[in-house]
């Protein structure tokens, strides 16, 4: 007799499907570059050195044996892009982490409370539009212009500006739950509505969350970069892709792949939450396409 | 005899809201059940069946409310307590018995997770506990290595297992009153059979009522010590097993136990009652019945007033003018 969570289930199945499971595995790989950046990229990513500056990377050489220094070459003032694209990427991915998991935690609440009581529907979920009419930058720049620049407001600023999205998802699955048979016969064996909505509701909507947050992850990653791109993300001699995207702007013709490098590590990560989150959810939730 | 009631329904009327508009769902509708005993309610689809067990669970939708009458549950009145108080009542005091089986279980959490759930809420006992009095349930319902099945999730359950484990969930409250809404009208006939051969032996055991809801005849004859038979929100009729099957009053219940197809007989022919059943939304003078009664034309009161209820023999009554005109003439 088999006996398998239904989520177990479901991952299993995603490694069934070979696109999925690159993108799973490239994002594995990229986390333990980034985990263990001290170890990899040896330098440190801040240290400049005015003789090294714009020093090309392997391709300089046809030579495949060639490996200079810093293989991936040096930026306007010298310092490795190599350790930068790491600690770079560590950046972004905490921000995207953290950005997404607070995002969830205060749109999950708010969702949850919109779709199971009526009457605080209404109010949830206009202020959730309104927050929904900015345009999500501005938004960003907004926070971050009233709190200053740093990572955690930068962090501040995407969680505040995930949270309508998700409370809305949350909201209409919410709304489909509560009309299932079995939460009228929970009601029915006396469960408190706090009981109901923290056990019942909250797992059957799991599916939902991972779905959802997987292709948030994605979008907070992209933010995150372009607010510090904008110079409003990570302060400045940090690494962050978005930021050295940025700061190589002015040497662009001169050295492009000072921009290719970062520009590659952003897309590389977010077509793989992407490709995830839309694989997972054929898988999880056929129903949910927006 | 007063004592013994668990359920004491009187003079119940419950409207629902429909686009600003209140309709009557149930109109002066009393009946009670008593300990160790099974109460059928009887009708068909739309009748209000299922509007009077959501009345006593108090588990109407937000449109629907009960105008007035009573509902007591072991002497404490139910009508008018809000969704806090009432809800200490539900499970443990009554509890219900869902029509789908294969929904009634959140899919997402094992039998073992739902039952000790309910076990930790109503029994107060801690989770080691629960497990073993889950396990003694499940095996009271009859259900072979219950430890297996804790670890479950309801998928893997087939009907007939999942209504058992419902069943055993429900019980496990030790409830005065188990409210069962058509629970075998989704199992097959042989599972059917040993699903209601379960709730006979466990109401004697527990020495619950049990209020029974369903369409299907053949069970009412299996398993009630009494039937009520609704019609369009309004009781018809009431009385013993005994009385209902041998003696019905009611051209309405004479239908419905003509309706039921008889192998026995010559001819093998399914007689329905003409007519459609009325939308909530109608208006019908007089008596409920009369457009789709056959003995509508020999009585000229049918269309003008509501029949009473009137008791035909100990226990037995009927609303229906032609038992007060003296004696109906069924066959």
């Amino acid at each position: 007799m088999k006996r398998e969570h239904p989520l177990r289930t479901a991952f299993r199945k995603l490694f069934q499907n070979r696109l999925a499971t690159i993108c799973f595995f490239v994002l594995m790989i990229e986390l333990v570059l980034i985990l263990f950046a001290p170890q990899i990229a040896k330098c440190d990513p801040n240290e400049t050195n005015i003789l090294l500056r714009l020093r090309p990377g392997f391709w300089a050489s046809s030579d495949p044996k060639y490996v200079p220094e810093h293989w991936l070459g040096t930026d306007e003032l010298g310092r490795d892009i190599w350790a930068r694209l790491l600690y770079g990427g560590r950046v972004s991915l905490m921000v995207g982490f953290t950005a997404t998991a607070i995002g969830l935690f205060f749109g999950t609440i708010l969702g949850l409370l919109a779709g199971y009581y009526k009457h605080l529907d209404n109010v949830i979920m206009r202020i959730m539009d309104v927050l929904f009419t900015f345009p999500s930058i501005l938004l960003a720049l907004l926070i971050v212009a009233m709190l200053g620049v740093s990572v955690k407001n930068a962090t501040i600023a995407i969680s505040i500006w995930s949270i309508p999205s998700f409370a809305r998802m949350i909201r209409s699955r919410v709304l489909q739950i509560k009309q299932e048979e079995y939460i009228t016969a929970i009601q029915s064996l006396g469960a408190t509505d706090f009981w109901i909505l923290s056990r019942h509701v909250l797992s059957n909507t799991l599916p939902t969350i991972i779905v959802i947050a997987t292709m948030r992850i994605a979008s907070a990653i992209l933010s995150i970069a372009t607010l510090s791109y904008l110079g409003v993300g990570v302060p400045v001699p940090q690494a962050e892709w978005g930021g050295m995207i940025s700061s190589a702007k002015t040497q662009m013709f001169q050295a492009p792949y000072l921009i290719i490098i970062p520009g590659i590590a952003i897309i590389i990560t977010v077509i793989c939450f992407n490709i995830l989150g839309d694989k997972l959810r054929d898988i999880l939730d056929p129903n949910l396409k927006d | 005899m007063e004592m013994d009631k668990v359920l004491d329904v009187q003079n119940l009327h419950a409207v629902f809201r429909i686009n600003k508009k209140e309709y009557e769902v149930l109109h002066d509708i009393s009946f009670s059940v008593r300990r160790n005993e099974t109460v059928c309610i009887v009708g068909e689809s739309g009748c209000g069946k299922s509007v009077t067990t959501l009345c006593v669970m108090g588990l109407l939708p937000k449109n629907g409310r009960v105008t007035s009458g009573s509902i007591r549950l072991d002497n404490t009145e139910l009508t008018g307590l809000s969704q806090k108080a009432i809800r200490k009542f539900r499970g443990s005091k009554m509890g219900m018995i869902f029509q789908e089986p294969m929904t009634a279980l959140n899919p997402l959490l094992t039998v073992g997770y739902q039952m000790r759930e309910n076990l930790i809420l109503h029994r107060g006992v801690d989770r080691k506990k629960a497990n073993e009095m889950a396990v003694e349930y499940l095996t009271k319902v009859g259900i072979a290595n219950p430890e297996q099945r804790l670890k479950q999730f309801p998928f893997q359950l087939s009907g007939g297992l999942r209504q058992r484990v419902l069943i055993a969930m429900v019980l496990s409250a030790q409830p005065d009153l188990l409210i069962a809404d058509e629970p075998t009208t989704a199992l097959d006939v042989t599972i059917q059979k040993q699903v209601l051969a379960l709730l006979n032996h466990l109401k004697k055991e527990m020495n619950a009522g049990i209020m029974f809801i369903t369409h299907d005849l053949g069970v009412v004859a299996e398993i009630a010590d009494r039937i009520v038979v609704l019609y369009a929100g309004r009781k018809v009729e009431e009385g013993t097993v005994e009385q209902i099957f041998r003696n019905p009053l009611h051209p309405y219940t004479v239908g419905l136990i003509n309706a039921v197809p008889d192998v026995e007989k010559e001819e093998f022919v399914i007689q329905p009652i003409p007519g459609m059943f009325p939308n909530i939304t109608e208006e019908i003078p007089g008596c409920r019945f009369n457009p789709r009664c056959p003995h509508a034309a020999e009585c000229a009161l049918c269309s003008k007033e509501a029949p009473k209820m009137t008791e035909a023999e100990p226990g037995h009554f009927a609303a229906c003018h032609l038992i007060t005109a003296g004696g109906a003439q069924h066959d």
